[in-house]
């Protein structure tokens, strides 16, 4: 049985249908990408599997239960959570304080451990710790939001464009990072618009056309086949 | 000098009133109208528990209980329903709920203002000032009330939360925050506050009525408005400054009359400069 189940999904905003029934799997120790343009519906699917958004039809599997009725702040403390498009770090809180707040569902004796253990991942975020993140860079806040989604110990994490107005030096250090997160037993479910990159560190890929999944497979023949090259790679 | 300290004292009452009005809408993003109208139904439980002889004490401390549970109540049968409808049908549903406070008081005290008297207090001479002991402990006891919610705000895991929802309630929502919960208890802190506020307004001005709320909430919305709504620390400002320059207006014959019309032209001036209050923040968004 896999990990996350998306089966038949439909999403609506107002009268628009965003997704138009979605299906597909994650399985434990994977790393899995949803690639597509941009309004094909990846953000929508993600926020659809946290919780965020209504789901018209269809389920969402996790550990063997239906999902998607459950409210977004139980999801997270099953061990699922996300790096949400754009970052959403806390801006008026410190570095620290927002890996507090990653911290949240917790009730442990370990985050002080942990915070270290992101310090360490991300030296960056050590030097500025006591920082407010609204004055980070846009990388430093992707560091931060990857972090904070890490202090939850989540067992499937979804990325969202991590990459997105990244410098390209930057886009290759964030997925150095993924590949180490997902090195050191998390499963990842990503989506991306540099197919390239993610394809490379993924072990299977969807590609979202219009709010349908249009082709699968794995991420190395996806890499080759000559129209996802045409649609996504550039050439 | 002693018109400062008074000044101080009142916008003392004024900041802890703007604090709820401010947190709910920094958290909850609505514009609670009947906010005011705690302090009333404060008042009114105060003056209950003396009708059947109550210490001041239990009268104080079922005023803030009573309060913190009716703000729990409202939120939960009034506006959590509301959650996701426009920020209109809120609104009107805050306003009913005020008029419906108002009524209830009404139908069961009466129209007419009721005494409700705090005990009486002696005027020190302070460095050849004169100041009345009430306003002393309503500068003392507000002072320690707002410290302790800076603190609470700032050093515990629910106040980092209240900060989080307030500022990306999604983001909050994907750390585990359950959002129910802290508009929750951002109410009934709220509350709790304005029944503290109905206190030291009754020791000021010792009656009670059922449209008590109406004024000092008007006025500690514009506090808050003035300090920029939704800034914990503005609410304080804006609730000071307010304070102070009313009994100021007050104390000089010829502003005097026009000392509310002095306020609120204080709110309009502030809004034509920095229309998001003195403390208020524009989000920023780094791609």
């Amino acid at each position: 049985m896999a990990m996350l189940e998306v089966n038949n999904l439909e999403v609506y905003y107002g009268v628009i249908q965003a997704l138009k029934g979605i299906s597909f799997e994650v399985n434990e120790g994977e790393i899995v990408t949803l690639i597509g343009a941009n309004g094909a519906g990846k953000t929508t699917t993600m926020q659809s599997i946290m919780g965020l958004i209504p789901v018209h039809a269809g389920t969402v599997t996790y550990e063997g239960n239906v999902i998607n009725k459950i409210p977004s702040h139980k999801i997270v403390t099953m061990g699922m959570t996300q790096v949400p498009e754009g970052r959403r770090i806390f801006q008026e809180l410190t570095v620290y304080e927002n890996l507090l707040m990653g911290a949240y569902s917790r009730r442990d004796k370990e985050v002080k451990a942990d915070i270290e253990n992101i310090y360490t991942k991300f030296p960056r975020l050590c030097e500025r710790k006591g920082q407010i993140a609204g004055t980070l860079s846009g990388g430093e806040q992707q560091m931060l939001a990857m972090g904070r989604a890490l202090m939850s110990r989540p067992k499937l994490l979804m990325l969202d464009e991590p990459s997105m107005g990244l410098s390209p030096l930057l886009v290759d250090q964030v997925f150095d990072i993924i590949k180490e997160i997902h090195a050191n037993g998390t499963t990842i479910l990503l989506v991306e618009q540099n197919a390239g990159k993610s394809l490379a560190i993924s072990d299977r890929a969807y590609v979202l056309e219009n709010g349908r999944i249009a082709v699968s497979g794995k991420a190395a023949e996806l890499l080759e086949s000559d129209d996802i090259k045409k649609a996504y790679l550039g050439g | 000098m002693s018109t400062i300290i008074d000044g101080l004292s009142l916008g003392a009452i004024y900041a802890l009133i703007a604090l709820g009005y401010t947190m709910v809408y920094g958290i909850a993003k609505m514009l609670n109208f009947a906010h005011g109208d705690i302090i009333m139904v404060g008042s009114y439980v105060i003056f209950s528990v003396f009708a059947f002889g109550g210490h001041p004490i239990i009268a104080i401390a079922s005023s803030v209980v009573v309060c913190t549970l009716l703000g729990v109540l409202i939120e939960k049968v009034a506006y959590k329903p509301l959650r996701g409808a426009s920020p209109l049908a809120v609104l009107i549903t805050a306003i009913g709920v005020s008029y419906l406070l108002q009524s209830i008081a009404q139908l069961i005290f009466g129209a007419k203002s009721q005494p409700v008297n705090m005990g009486s207090f002696d005027v020190l001479n302070i460095a050849g000032i004169d100041i009345n002991v009430s306003t002393i402990i309503t500068l003392a006891v507000g002072a320690v009330i707002m410290a302790a919610l800076t603190l609470f705000v700032k050093f515990t895991r629910t106040g980092r939360a209240m900060l989080a929802v307030s500022e990306d309630r999604a983001a909050a929502q994907l750390m585990g925050v359950n959002v129910n919960r802290i508009i929750m208890i951002t109410f009934a802190i709220g509350s709790a506050l304005a029944a503290c506020a109905s206190v030291f307004y009754l020791m000021q001005i010792p009656s009670t009525s059922p449209t008590l709320g109406s004024m000092p909430g008007i006025k500690a919305f514009t506090a808050a408005v003035i300090g920029g709504i939704g800034s914990i620390p503005g609410a304080m400002i804006g609730g000071i400054l307010l304070g102070v320059i009313e009994k100021i207006a007050l104390s000089i014959p010829a502003l005097n009359p026009y000392t509310t019309a002095i306020e609120f032209s204080l709110l309009i001036l502030i809004l034509l400069i920095k229309p998001i209050g003195l403390l208020g923040k524009k989000r920023r968004e780094k791609v």
